[in-house]
Formats: structure tokens, sequence, C-alpha cells
């Protein structure tokens, strides 16, 4: 092929070189053998034949050209140019490239931590098949019960796969330390709807679902590597979990992540008996059930929801259903990857609307740097064009040129984009989905470098392109710092734009700020400060219920509960502490605290729902939350004395209004138990999040309860730091019985942290972001500045020579600078306040329109242009008025 | 429509000449042209060498060294059926400006 051809002749230049001289050579030769044989000497043959072939080495260029014609020549040669010239401005070629660098390399970071979350489909095949299914209550969703499941699973017809499964946290013993593991319980199905294979053995069949069905487990990979050393023998091994011997039957393939719990390790069998679904008490009627399915090849979502919504609507006699499971409010179905990023979708959004606010930032910084450069070199453009360059070879210089910048730019950036993905992961919250799956994009970076090469070819362009034949001779006689008219209004025209796109982004930045100051300042509901909690697990049979004693597994369990609490309370340092099934804040699964209440008074069927504690005596006071009425739990509420309850202030806001709720009898949890007599009110503690309102609790003595917690929050008030004390007061527990995990230790000031981690994350980058493009803006103002005012020395000079003082100099710059950074103001707080609107969703307490906010930033950049304005103004103060009216 | 540029014309003396002798090196290229020409066409030697080239990277003609009769080393052409085709396409083209130029001519 003629094409590659000359590009391999590109790189044998040198042989080709010698074997065309070799040619011409030959010919001449035999040239001058024709013309001895025609008489003439050996001196004039030579002669004759040389002057008959023309100049040698102008033919041996010129044959050459023709082999290797591609113009890729002249490209080296535009490279050459154009690293000379980077050479010459090192500063200009270091700041272009610094900024492209930034640009490319935040944005390819960020959309690379993205690009999992938001994306890539799924690592499942056909992912877009996976529907997660609800049941819903009030418009939110709500997990689904085991009897839901069954009805689904027989009647649906567009779902070929149903799976069921809830959360499995089995305590391992027979170690060190017992240790509780992630994992989930799941129907058969479950890996058939991932479509994920076992890597070693089998998964679960028919047969491991059945009520007591044998005991099996898989294992994740990496629990296979940590705990077995990756051996083949694993399969077939046991396993204590919760005190019961589990037998080893499969292993996950390695990377393979549980779309439904990224951090699970092991998986069982569900063993839930069909037959109890007749009694609508028994736990298969909770709702504490996660569905999801597979569509039915030729099915589409749009059908599956309509036939599960169809099906909810018409109950049928095979499938009784309870008041609470009655599918009234329909079913809520979604695809699975809307499902795991509903969260932290807006989040994620508008990071990256930030980002690409500060890419297009950097490109206008960089166009107005590369067209300031452009001005001055007008005159060599002129230069050049009149001594015979084409239009199409300048023009062509300039594209290169540009381009290099690109390519440095982005050399620069692809180490910063690397680091910011680290960053990124590190500082993750740590309910992130799909952490584990990000890494550099390599299209998101070339996509980046694409953009910034085109935007610096087209700014490194338009000098090229004003070369016109007629303007040769103003191009060569102008002063070299003069610019037209037109592009001095197009490079005014960006810095504006630059700092209405730098104030969008700080505005922005400061409006999740003060959401984040308000979040903080909420007051819990509790004293926060030197408390330590920790989060003790139950394991083992003896603290299960035995057919023929009933109430010993509970009694055991609230001795051992007891038993350590008095151990905590002896370690030096702890002034108060106490247990309580719920700790308000610190990421626990909320629905299984949630139950129904209703006070006496309230008529059958209605009621509330509240969240319930089963505390210990002296918990509220640990915690130090206000009582407002009445008295505290303490010693005297045991199993045999009267049932009490305490109830929060909102709960008694809402059921008494201003009347005195002491006394008053109500129902928590089933209402065939006895009734709980209200003997406090206190404070209202935020449970889920600090943001929302939902502060509805009742506390119950844990020894009233009607079924012993299997895990508890201990929390401890110290006298002083708490952190240095959590391994004396975990081993206090331990002293008790040395079996049982202790998990989730952390200082409450700690868990508020991760209560708002993800907001945190959110903001931290707006503010890095809002930081850079501060920078940039303000370099903007401070180069179209420096290049007017270098554009102006004459002017300046003049002007001083008439009698301008340098007060009048200075003002004339600063009016300048001020015009420009108003009118980026002014129109940046035009597209903030539109822009802030899509950021509405993740402010709190804080309007997307607070003025203070605004006022600020505002003041903010008018601030850092008159800093920008400072060294200019004082170089056009300065202006000497006969050198510059001499200099040119 | 005839391609009316000179370097088309010498392409075309140089493929015909290839086709009727076989192989020959530059210099045999030249002296058959001025030899059938009746030295009527002298083709210029500075524009031969680069023509040449061309006409090997588009694929109309191949080289190889070899010796001559009086054993020096020369670089043989020869045609190939490419070139062949656009001997054929060449001949009918200047065939149509001959045509061309002497109608207009003829017109006076």
């Amino acid at each position: 092929m003629a094409v590659l051809r000359r590009i391999a002749n590109l790189f044998r230049r040198s042989r080709i070189d010698s074997e065309i001289a070799a040619e011409i050579e030959a010919h001449i030769e035999m040239r001058v053998e024709a013309n001895m044989a025609a008489g003439m000497s050996a001196g004039e043959a030579r002669r004759a034949a040389t002057l008959r072939f023309g100049n040698p080495t102008a033919m041996r260029e010129r044959t050459a050209g023709a082999d290797a014609a591609l113009g890729l020549e002249g490209l080296l040669r535009d490279l050459r140019y154009a690293a000379r010239q980077v050479r010459r401005a090192p500063g200009f070629a270091l700041t272009a490239s610094v900024i492209l660098a930034l640009g490319i390399g935040a944005s390819t970071a960020i959309f690379s931590a993205v690009n999992p979350i938001l994306f890539e489909p799924l690592p499942y095949p056909n992912a877009s098949r996976i529907v997660t299914i609800w049941d819903s209550f009030r418009g939110q969703r709500v997990e689904a019960t085991f009897g839901t499941f069954r009805e689904l699973a027989a009647r649906s017809h567009s779902i070929e796969q149903l799976t069921t499964f809830e959360p499995w946290q089995p305590v391992l013993t027979g170690q060190q330390t017992p240790e509780r593991l992630d994992g989930q319980s799941v129907s058969a199905e479950y890996f058939h709807v991932l479509g994920i294979a076992p890597a070693l053995g089998r998964e679960f069949n028919a047969e491991d679902n059945t009520p007591h069905g044998p005991n099996v487990v898989m294992l994740s990979d990496r629990f296979w590597r940590s705990h077995y050393g990756a051996g083949a023998t694993a399969l077939g091994q046991t396993i204590r979990l919760n005190d019961d011997l589990y037998t080893v039957i499969g292993v996950m393939p390695r990377g393979f992540e549980d779309a439904f719990d990224p951090g699970a390790e092991v998986w069982t069998a569900m063993q839930y008996d069909p037959a109890t679904l007749g009694d609508f008490s028994s736990s298969a009627w909770g709702h504490h059930f996660r569905l999801a399915g597979r569509l039915r090849s030729g099915a589409t979502f749009d059908e599956a929801r309509r036939e599960l919504d169809g099906i909810a609507r018409n109950p049928e006699n095979d499938f009784p259903r309870p008041r609470w499971a009655s599918l009234r409010d329909g079913l809520m179905v979604d695809g699975l990857q809307q499902d795991m990023v509903r969260a932290v979708r807006p989040a994620l959004l508008a990071v990256m609307g930030a980002v690409a606010l500060l890419l297009i930032i950097a490109c206008v910084n960089v166009t107005n740097l590369l067209l300031a450069r452009g001005v001055l070199r007008q005159s060599e453009f002129a230069m050049r064009a009149a001594l015979g360059a084409a239009k199409s070879r300048l023009i062509r210089q300039s594209i290169t040129e540009s381009l290099l910048f690109a390519l440095m730019g982005g050399a620069l950036g692809l180490p910063i984009a690397a680091a910011g993905v680290r960053l990124l992961v590190a500082l993750s919250p740590p309910g992130l989905p799909r952490v584990d799956a990000i890494t550099l994009n390599g299209p998101e970076f070339l996509f980046a470098l694409a953009i910034s090469a085109l935007v610096g070819a087209a700014a490194g362009l338009i000098p090229a392109l004003e070369t016109r034949g007629a303007r040769l001779q103003t191009g060569l006689r102008q002063a070299a710092r003069t610019a037209s008219r037109a592009g001095r209004a197009t490079r005014n025209f960006l810095v504006v734009a630059e700092v209405a796109l730098a104030l969008m982004l700080l505005v922005t930045a400061g409006l999740l700020l003060r959401s984040m100051e308000r979040l903080l300042s909420v007051d819990p509901g509790f004293n926060a400060a030197n408390l330590l909690t920790m989060q003790v697990q139950i394991s083992g049979h003896k603290f299960d219920n035995q057919p023929l004693d009933p109430a010993a597994g509970d009694a055991a369990r609230r001795r051992f509960f007891d038993q350590a609490l008095d151990e905590v309370r002896k370690v030096p340092g702890v002034t108060a502490a106490g247990y309580s099934s719920l700790l308000p804040l610190s990421g626990d699964p909320y629905w299984i605290a949630v139950y129904g209440s209703q006070f006496e008074k309230d008529p059958p069927g209605s009621g509330h729902n509240v969240f319930r504690y089963a505390v210990s005596p002296g918990f509220c006071q640990a915690m130090q939350i206000p009582l407002l009425r009445g008295r505290f739990i303490d010693q005297q509420d045991t199993a045999s004395s009267p049932f009490v309850a305490l109830i929060s202030a909102s709960l008694a806001q809402r059921e008494f209004g201003n009347g005195d709720p002491l006394g008053k009898r109500l129902h928590v949890g089933p209402t065939n138990y006895p009734w709980f007599t209200v003997v406090g009110v206190v404070g209202d503690v935020r449970q889920n999040s600090l943001a929302l309102d939902d502060a509805d609790a009742v506390y119950i003595p844990e020894a009233q309860s009607w079924f012993a917690d299997d895990a508890v929050s201990f929390v401890s008030r110290t006298r002083g730091d708490a952190a240095p004390l959590a391994g004396t007061i975990r081993d206090a527990i331990w002293s008790v019985d040395k079996n049982q995990p202790v998990v989730r230790l952390a200082t409450m000031h700690r868990l508020l942290d991760l209560s708002v981690a993800e907001r945190r994350f959110v903001l931290i980058l707006f503010e890095a972001f809002a930081l850079v493009a501060l920078v940039l803006a303000g370099t903007g103002i401070y180069g179209v500045l420096a290049n007017s005012v270098a554009e102006r020395a004459r002017e300046m000079g003049v002007r001083a020579a008439l009698g301008a003082s340098r007060g009048d100099l200075v003002a004339l710059v600063l009016r300048r600078g001020l015009a420009l950074a108003a009118a980026g103001v002014a129109v940046g707080l035009g597209c903030a306040a539109l822009a802030s609107r899509a950021v509405a969703a993740l402010l709190y307490g804080t309007s997307s329109l607070d003025p203070l906010t605004y006022g600020a930033v505002a003041a903010l950049l008018l601030a850092i242009a008159i800093i920008a304005c400072v060294v200019p103004a004082r170089r056009a103060a300065c202006a000497d008025p006969i050198a510059a009216l001499r200099s040119e | 429509m005839a391609r009316t540029d000179f370097q088309g014309t010498l392409d075309l003396l140089v493929l015909k000449t290839l086709a009727s002798t076989g192989a020959l090196h530059g210099y045999g290229i030249v002296l058959h042209i001025q030899r059938v020409s009746d030295d009527l066409l002298r083709v210029e030697e500075g524009s031969l060498y680069p023509a040449l080239h061309r006409m090997e990277q588009s694929g109309w003609i191949k080289s190889e060294w070899a010796l001559t009769e009086t054993n020096r080393k020369a670089k043989y052409y020869r045609l190939t059926d490419p070139g062949k085709r656009e001997l054929a396409k060449a001949e009918h083209s200047f065939d149509e400006l001959v045509k061309g130029v002497k109608a207009v001519l003829r017109f006076a």
C-alpha cells in the first residue's frame, strides 16, 4: 500500500538517500561511457554528462521527496519549532500546561470515580434485566414479607427468577476472638438472579432451603483466602457460626461483589417454613425481606411493573394477606442499577457538574493565554507570510504548537488524575456503592485531553487566521503588542465568563458549607462529648430459648448484659454507663427498631410507628437525654414490677398536646402484651440522621420487653477523652463472657461524623474545585489586565506626559479591572441562582438563594480582582513617559 | 476529460517504453524515447527520476537492482499489472487531448 510504504520510507531515509545517489550516479556513468565511445575525452565526457543531467543534488532531493511525500516531514519540523517556542517562553508554557493539567486531571479523577457507580453496567450478565421489588407504605419503600415473596413467585409471569434475602450477621467462634461476619441469608435462586456461579463447589438448592434443612454456607473469595489459605479442601469443612456447625459448600469467584451487600462474606440458605404463613404473627410476616428478580426474556420492565401492580391490587384466596402486608399501596419496582445509586445520584451528578465547570474554566483561561500570546506573534506571522510561507503552513504550525501544550498538559494531568482517584477512594464515605471498581478511566482521560486540544487549537488558530494579505503591512508595521479591537473584546468576554463560572462554583461550595455548618450545629438530643459506644452481639446456644424452658434464653441474655454493665461501670474513668437496643445516629438499620404503638385512648387499628428503645437503667442519664416530666427508668423496674415506659416529647405532644401523659397506658409492639404505663417524658433525639426530624420514640426497660434483644449498644461517658478507654471497657465486657463479639467500637463523635460522611465528601470536593476556580479566575483577570497595560504602555506614557498623576493611571487600571470583575460577578450571580437549584437536594437549612453566601462570594471575587489589579496598576503608574513613547 | 499536465505525458512515455521493452533502467528509458521519437523528444533527466520513484510508490512500476551489459549495477524498472491499466488510461486520455487540440486548431 502506497501510504504505508511512504511512512516506512520516513524511517529508512538515509538508506533511500544512498540508493538514489547510486542510481543517479549509475545513470551519469552510463552517459559518460556513451560519450567516451563517441570520441570525447574522459573529462569532457563527464562534464557533458553532468550538464545534460542537471544538478544531481537537487535531483536527489526531489527524488527523495517523491518517496516520502506525505507532509509528515513538515509535521516533524513543526514540532521541533513548537518545542523551540516552548523553550523560549517557559513561563507561559508552564502556566498553560499546569492549568490544563488541573482541568484534565480533576475531571478525569472525578469521572473515573463516578463512572462505575452511575454509568458502567454492573458486573453481572444482562444486568439491566435484574430488578428489585419493594413493598410500599405511604409512598416510602419498605422491605417486603416472606408471604409476599411466595405469592409473587407463584403468580408473576414476567419475572422468571424471584429471590428473597435478608442480612445475616453470624458470629464466628473457634478462633482467637469472636468475629461478627457480614452476610446474607438467601433463597435458592439468589445467585441465578445475579447470574454468577460459584468458582468452587455449588450453590444452594431447594433442599437447602427447607426448614430444618442442612446448615450450609457459601464463602466469598476474600474470606476463603484469609481463613482457608485458598485451599481446595475448604469444601466440606465445617465452620462454627452462631454456635452451630455449618458446612462449606461453595466459594464465589474472585472479584465477585454482591450488589445487595457489598461487604458480604458468607451466604446461607434461608429456611423459613411456608407453613407458618398461616399464622400472621410469625416472623415470616415481618417486613424484613428484600426481593429481587430477573425479567423473563422478552418481558419488558414496564410489563413487569404493570403485572406486579395488578397482582398487588388483586389478592387471591390462595394467598391471604395480613393488614400490614396487604400491598394496598402497591409495589415499587426498580432496575438494580437505579436502585443502588438512588441515594447518591443527586450528589454525584452535582459533583460532575462542578467538574465540567472546572474544565470549562481551565479551557477559557488557556484560551485567553493563547490569544494574548497570539497578539504578540502577529508581527512574526506577518513576516513569515511576507517571506512566502503558505497560510496553511502557518495555521498548521499554530495548531501544532497548541497541540503540544495540550499534550504537555495531559502528561502533567495524568499523575494528577491518578493521585486524585486514589484520594477520592480514600476519602469516600462508607456507603458509596462499587468503590472497589473505581480505577483511572482511560476514555475519560482521552476525552478531557481531546477537549483541551481542541480548545487550544482553536485559540492558537486565531492569530494565524488573521494573517491576511492586505493586513501584512499593518502587521509588520504595528507595534508588536497591540491587538485588534475584536481580539481584545474576545479576551474581555472570556475573562467575564471565567469570573461568572468561578462565582457559580464558589456559591455552590458556600451553600454546601453553610448546610454542613447548620447540620453539625443541630442538637442531636443528647450529649455526644466523651461518649464511647460499642455494640455487643449475643452468640451461643445458651442464649436461645429452649422448648423445655422458654424463658431461659431471654433470662440468660439479660443476665449477661446486666453483668457486663456492672463491670463496665467499675472501669476507672467511666462516670456513667448504660445499654440500649438501639443507638441513635449510629447507622443501625432503623427498620428493625420501628414498631407500632397504640395508646389506650386511641381507637383500635390506629396508632403511630415509633422507635423502640429497650434500655437498661441509667441509659438516658448516660446519654444525657433530658428528662422533661416524671422520672427515668431505674432499678425498681424489673420483669416482675409493673411495666413502664418513657415517651419522647414529640410523641407526647402528638398524642396529648399540652396535657399530662404521665400515667397513661400504651401498647408497644404486639397488642396482646401487657400495657406499658408512661412514667416520664424525655427530650427528642435525632434517630436516623441529623437532617431528619423523626423523633417519636418509646423507651422500655429491657427486662420488660416482650423479647430479649440479641445485640445491644453499650454507652459509657468518660471523664476526659473517651477513645483511650475503649480497650479497657471492652475487656470489662469480655471478663463476663469472652465469646461474645464486640463490634462497632467508636466514640459518639465519630459516629456523628460518619452520619454526615456523604455530605462532607461532596463538600470537600466542591471546596477544592471552588478554590482552583478562584485561583484560575484571579490569574485570568491578572493576565488580561497585565496584557492591556503592556499594550497601552504608549497610551500611559502619553497620559503621563500630558499631566496625569500616578493616581490617575492607577485608577484607570483599577477601573478596568473592576469593571471586568463586576460584569463577571453580575452574570455569575444570575447563573448561580439558576445552578444552585440543581443542588437544592443536598442543602440543609439553607435556601439555594441564601443572601449571605451570595454576598460573601461576590465580595471575595471582587477582592481577588482588586489584588489581581495591583501589579498591573503599579506597572502603569510607574510608566516612564519618555521610555514609553520611545519604545515600541 | 483529458489530463493536460505535462507530468502525465512523461508518465505515459515511461509506461509505454517499459511496456514495449520489458525491463529498463532510467538511462535506457531516456535513450529509447529519444531514438523512437527520432530525437524529437528529449526527456529532461532532472524530472525523470522523481517521476520514476513517484510511479513506483503508486504501484505502476516495480524496480530491482541488476547488472548491465558492462557489469555496472543499475536499477531496472518493470511494468506492473496496475501499471498496464494506468497505461491504457493514459493513452486514451492523451488521444482525447490531441483530438481536442486539433479540433480547436482546425477551427480558424
